[in-house]
């Protein structure tokens, strides 16, 4: 089935069985390997991208459901060469380790910053529910997303 | 009084932001599943519904037909590619039992989730798509999920080894036999409680992966593969396969965590080098989580039957330990030595004269047990731990008066133990102290006894675990003592480059500790250069052939203390070119701020760039002076080093419901002198929530007939942030004195004190319901249960503690 | 992991996917947001040969005052409803449970009349509208009929909707100022309940349901019976799993969920009660 999604700003044309997921089509279709799979259950978060500007996991939606719409991966977060607050604020409190959940964080506090700008410590604790970590304890993870919060 | 600290800001021990970063935080780093193979084969495995099961016949004939199948392959018809069965690199005992392990089951499989069969197909969907259509008939026999059924040899899993008992190994101590008998008979206390170590699932968030490269007219071939351990799977690999070793080259792309799961050498990694050689084209295989639940080794696993004797003042005198461990179907890469690595750590901080550990394991049919962050050593410390605790409560005293009561003190060290081993140094109160300060321990406790009443829905815990950590793995000596068929040294070479950068080339392999970070500010630091002015080459056996690879927080303390020491070198040698330039005696030059300097002759001075493109040129260079500034280390460490902290938790139980919830966690660790406290800070905030986790949700949940029920991220229950509470961290600092750094390891140490602390915490939370102990992980349900076990033994009146 | 192969079809409007989903017979399944459906489908729990997408039915998404009650279009979003200033206003029992359907991103994708359809014991929407004695409106070939929530619930995974019936609105009668509870117990938040609660109290009045206490959610009636007949709220919630038929799982046995149940209950009244 022909589709048109468009990813990290650019437009993409494609005809793609009904069967795949988002996040196939992107990491193989589009070569966007940023954005990673971490399980089979919806569990892990590694996945998230934002459609439409709203996090949501693409191991869990279709790619001929993202037909016509606005998808940002990971790589469409840093511009110019410099980094999105997010993502500087996770370097600079050490809220990664491995980085293989990392994309997915990135994307799923930048989803709930621009729903609730100033969480709580508690808010971003859970804000992040759907995201799973095994490096970081999360401690600084959620540092990073509260000191991106408060502009630091 | 002021005092100025005139002396130039050092970047050792700054919080430098990881170099590491940008790339994993833009998408820009690869791991192996991110490769770009054109024309790559997909292997995908059948795997055995059966935890035990005589494999009849394997009809491959409809995965052969299916589209874009290549090939397909029963066990049997593999038998011809292994020079070797598949490693156990530690044969503890010289009469181990170790059955033949070949990377897809011949004749039997002895585990949901052993490999039968496998397909090469031109995508991964085809080839997961023909797995559903190979047809393996079994003869399914009786599983084996009980450790003791298991040592009963009621059901042996291989026929060929008559028992299901792998091995016996002992620590006795000379002389202590009938001593500790005695010593029990005699005792004014004693205690005997048994624990389980349940088993975990690793649960990396990256699933393995592999990818093996041939080149199939000049004979070479290149893995790609998601492990911990490229340098060792690289010798393994060559000698299970019979290639020469020249040839394959190992290379890990960006790892996602291990944990020590990608610690081994796994049949995916065999199978793939196998079949690409075999088809002469990239064979890749990629792990899904409900494989890597069964397929990926887990860790823990053990019964532990701890005793303590006392006397009359609570003076430890006497510790026996009887393991009954579970290997799982077979022995992977490290399997029987886990047990082993916790075998000197039952006495824990402890001053203890008297000793005896014995250990039995036995395999299962289950999934093979291997490595899993702090192996052996949380195992141990919690049995110590949780004993500690009993004994408090038997004589009625706090159980931290207990721990000071029997502490090493600093002024015995270094302290030689008697299992034989010598900490270096320590100091257990101090740790303790400020934990119990952080923790407003004597707050708690004043709250408990309001709090804690009769018919109270919420009772208020505390608890604590102290711990020595042994790693630093490890002094090949000791390993040789051991049967550990490798030794514990580390290689290093730093290379000036003729424009004064700087090479590192070390055989670590991380996988999300930032040692380019924390091994540039080592080299920045000793060289005198700046820190983006030097790039650290790792993980790949072609640029970095030497190493033994990150495993143990073994990396520091071996591979850094050896980068140091070959920056010593590096500069030795810098110094005898300076001198004859500067026409010096070299007694006479001084090297800081990266350059050398004639005593008392400032303006005499050559910068290290100058030297290096003096070295590089070599038109000036001392007689027989070889013209490269570059030096090389291989450092065997004299002995482990020894981190050791306190960590007290605060729960609060809430009766009804069973469910706990942390109120505050505090971790003091002592791991020497910090590289960088960012990130020892990083490593202790994930080692501690993955140690609650062991305490509260995880556990690897097997049926009777040896089926993982909750095989998957939504049923083995990895916490997530809304789920564990934010740590209170403080350090101690006591340098290693083994080594020029001071320093021990940070990896583990928050695995090894967490499970022990929350889980005496939910024990003092319901000490006064009657409750003295609760199993891991310490669910709603089974602290409800424990509750409901324990109320009749309860006195009406209760007690307020 | 991926799901089997299937053929897609897209719906533009309520009837033409009640057509589609005529013509392509018993294997094909409606697509909404696809929380339910293709987790199941990935595991290969379900292989439909047909998806009648839903999702871009737009006139279906929509939360109206309806005087009495409240009208929420079946593909409202979970994030939707939890947001709603006229839900937060007249059913915040409702707005509030949605907050704890999934994660986040589960909230950004699935929709209300989803969860619902699907039936599933577990989840938390469907036993808060039972709670709250929602009436569910279907659209079939012949037109549509309302089914109360307490007759819509037949079985596991299995609703009153015929198979080319399709879920269009929900509505829910407004709580007028009524106290309530959401409890849900579980160990992980992203998890489904081990047991929910959903309850609200007005005068003599209340509604009590149960999230996985059976296989489908459970209206309590014994709990508000007695209630209604003057027992105390401690005395009510021991009744909480008297119409309840809980299954044992992982984490819990029925001697414990059913214990949980009592206890939730008895939480969710006082808490309804202040």
């Amino acid at each position: 089935m022909k589709i048109s999604v468009t990813v990290n700003g650019t437009v993409h044309e494609s005809d793609v069985e009904p069967r795949t997921l988002l996040v196939h089509y992107i990491r193989e279709a589009l070569a966007l390997t940023g954005t990673n799979i971490g399980c089979d259950t919806s569990s892990c978060g590694a996945c998230s991208v934002h459609i439409d500007g709203e996090a949501v996991k693409s191991c869990t939606v279709l790619a001929v459901q993202a037909d016509g719409a606005q998808v940002t991966t990971i790589e469409g977060m840093a511009t110019d060469g410099v980094l999105h607050p997010m993502q500087q604020a996770f370097m600079e409190n050490h809220g990664l380790q491995c980085g293989y959940c990392t994309p997915g964080m990135v994307m799923a506090a930048t989803s709930l910053l621009k729903e609730n700008p100033h969480p709580s410590e508690e808010e971003v604790r859970i804000g992040l529910e759907g995201n799973l970590c095994r490096c970081t304890g999360y401690h600084n993870i959620v540092k990073s997303v509260l000191a991106c919060a408060a502009g630091d | 009084m002021t005092v100025i600290d005139d002396r130039p800001a050092t970047v050792l021990g700054s919080r430098m932001l990881r170099r590491e970063d940008p790339a994993l935080l833009t998408g820009e780093a690869k791991y192996t599943n991110d490769l770009n193979l054109p024309g790559a084969l997909h292997l995908a495995l059948a795997r055995s519904p059966y935890a035990h099961a005589r494999i009849l016949s394997v009809d491959l004939s409809a995965a052969l037909a299916a589209p874009g199948v290549v090939a397909a392959y029963s066990g049997a018809d593999l038998t011809g590619l292994w020079a070797a069965p598949m490693p156990c690199a530690w044969p503890v005992t010289a009469d181990m039992k170790n059955p033949a392990h070949y990377p897809v089951a011949v004749g039997k499989a002895a585990y949901v989730g052993d490999a039968v069969a496998v397909v090469l197909a031109t995508s991964e969907v085809a080839a997961r798509d023909a797995i559903e259509l190979i047809d393996v008939q079994y003869e399914p026999l009786p599983a084996v999920v009980d450790l003791e059924d298991a040592l009963s040899d009621r059901i042996v899993i291989h026929d060929e080894l008559g028992t299901n008992k792998s091995y016996q190994w002992d620590l006795k101590i000379e002389g202590h036999d009938g001593a500790i008998d005695e010593a029990f008979a005699a005792a004014a206390y004693t205690v005997k409680d048994r624990y389980i170590q349940q088993r975990l699932l690793p649960m990396a968030m990256e699933p393995r992966a592999v990818a093996a490269v041939p080149q199939p007219f000049g004979g070479d071939i290149t893995l790609y593969s998601s492990t911990q351990v490229p340098h060792i799977l690289k010798i393994m690999s060559a000698i299970t396969l019979g290639i020469p070793e020249h040839q394959l080259r190992v290379t890990t792309p960006a790892v996602g965590g291990g944990f020590g799961s990608k610690l081994n050498v796994y049949a995916e990694e065999l199978l793939c080098l196998a079949l690409a050689r075999k088809h002469k084209l990239p064979v890749r295989w990629n792990e899904e989580r409900g494989e890597n639940a069964v397929a990926t080794i887990h860790g823990r696993g053990q019964i532990q039957d701890m005793e303590l004797a006392a006397d009359a003042d609570g003076k430890i005198i006497a510790v026996r330990v009887r393991i009954l461990g579970d290997m799982g179907a077979y022995l992977q890469l490290v399997t029987p030595g886990i047990p082993i690595l916790g075998a000197f750590l039952y006495a824990g901080v402890y001053d203890i004269p008297m000793y005896d550990f014995s250990c039995t394991s036995v395999f299962t049919t289950l999934t093979p047990t291997d490595a899993y962050r702090g192996a052996g050593r949380p195992e141990a410390t919690y049995a110590i731990e949780r004993a500690v605790d009993s004994l408090a409560h038997k004589m009625g005293i706090d159980p931290m008066d207990l721990r000071e009561r029997n502490f090493i003190r600093k002024d015995q060290f270094p302290y030689t133990a008697m299992t034989g081993l010598t900490y270096d140094s320590g100091d257990h109160l101090a740790a303790a102290q400020m934990a119990a300060g952080l923790a407003d321990y004597a707050g708690v406790r004043a709250r408990q006894a309001t709090q804690n009443v009769p018919g109270a829905t919420k009772r208020l815990g505390i608890g604590q675990a102290s711990y020595f950590e042994m790693c630093g793995l490890a002094p090949s000596r000791v390993l040789a003592s051991l049967n550990y068929s490798a030794g514990g040294w580390e290689a290093a070479t730093v290379r000036v480059l003729p424009t004064n950068k700087i090479q590192v080339v070390t055989g670590t392999a991380p996988h999300g500790q930032g040692h380019e970070t924390s091994w540039s500010m080592i080299v920045a630091d000793k060289l005198g250069v700046a820190p983006e002015d030097i790039d650290v080459l790792h993980s790949d056996t072609a640029i970095a052939p030497l190493g033994l690879d990150t495993y143990g927080s073994r990396s520091l303390a071996v591979g850094g203390v050896a980068i140091a020491m070959a920056c010593d070198k590096v500069i030795d040698k810098a110094k005898k070119i300076a001198a004859h330039q500067l026409e010096a005696n070299e007694d006479d030059l001084e090297f800081a701020g990266g350059a050398f300097t004639v005593k008392g002759s400032p303006d005499k001075s050559m910068p290290l760039a100058a030297i290096a493109f003096a070295a590089f040129t070599a038109h000036d260079l001392p007689d027989g002076l070889e013209p490269n500034l570059e030096a090389h280390v291989t450092y065997d460490p004299p002995n482990f080093s020894w981190p050791f902290g306190t960590h007290i938790c605060t729960v609060e139980v809430d009766v009804e419901t069973g469910h706990v919830k942390v109120l505050q966690y505090v971790a003091v660790d002592d791991c020497g002198t910090q590289v960088n406290p960012m990130i020892v800070e990083g490593q202790v905030h994930g080692g501690v929530i993955q140690g609650l986790a062991q305490a509260l949700f995880e556990v690897a949940e097997y049926d009777t007939d040896g089926n993982l029920r909750n095989a998957s991220l939504a049923e083995y229950l990895v916490p997530a942030a809304s789920d564990v509470p934010s740590l209170t961290l403080g350090h101690t600092i006591t340098p290693s004195p083994t080594n020029q750094l001071g320093v021990k390891g940070i990896g583990e140490a928050g695995t090894i004190g967490a499970a022990p602390a929350v889980i005496n915490a939910i024990v003092d939370a319901l000490s006064g319901l009657g409750v003295d102990d609760v199993l891991m992980p310490a669910s709603p349900q089974t602290v409800w249960a424990t509750i409901q076990a324990a109320i009749p033994k309860t006195p009406s009146n209760g007690d307020s503690k | 992991m991926i799901p089997a192969a299937f053929d897609y079809v897209r719906a533009g409007s309520a009837a033409e996917a009640i057509s589609l989903i005529g013509q392509h017979g018993e294997d094909a399944k409606f697509l909404a947001g696809g929380h339910s459906l293709l987790p199941l489908m990935k595991l290969r729990l379900a292989s439909p040969s047909v998806l009648v997408d839903i999702g871009r039915v737009s006139d279906l998404s929509y939360i109206r005052d309806a005087g009495d009650h409240i009208a929420i279009g079946a593909l409202t979003r979970h994030m939707d409803v939890e947001t709603s200033a006229v839900l937060k206003e007249h059913v915040p029992l409702l707005a509030h449970a949605a907050g704890y359907v999934g994660d986040p991103q589960v909230r950004h994708r699935g929709t209300l009349g989803g969860t619902i359809a699907h039936a599933d014991p577990a989840s938390d929407l469907p036993a808060t509208t039972l709670a709250l004695g929602a009436t569910y409106v279907a659209q079939g070939p012949n037109g549509t009929r309302e089914i109360a929530a307490a007759d819509f619930y037949q079985g596991f995974l299995e609703s009153a909707l015929e198979p080319d019936e399709m879920l269009t609105e929900i509505r829910v009668p407004k709580m007028g100022g009524a106290g309530w509870s959401f409890q849900k117990f579980n160990r992980r938040a992203q998890d489904w309940a081990i047991v929910g609660v959903a309850a609200w109290r007005s005068n003599g009045s209340s509604g009590v349901a149960l999230v996985n206490m059976g296989s489908t959610p459970i209206l309590a009636s014994a709990v508000s019976t007695a209630l209604f007949g003057g027992a105390s709220v401690a005395d009510a919630a021991q009744l909480a799993a008297d119409d309840a038929e809980p299954q044992a799982d992982l984490n819990a046995s029925t001697e414990y969920r059913t214990h949980l149940a009592k206890v939730l209950v008895r939480r969710a009244l006082e808490e309804a009660s202040k």
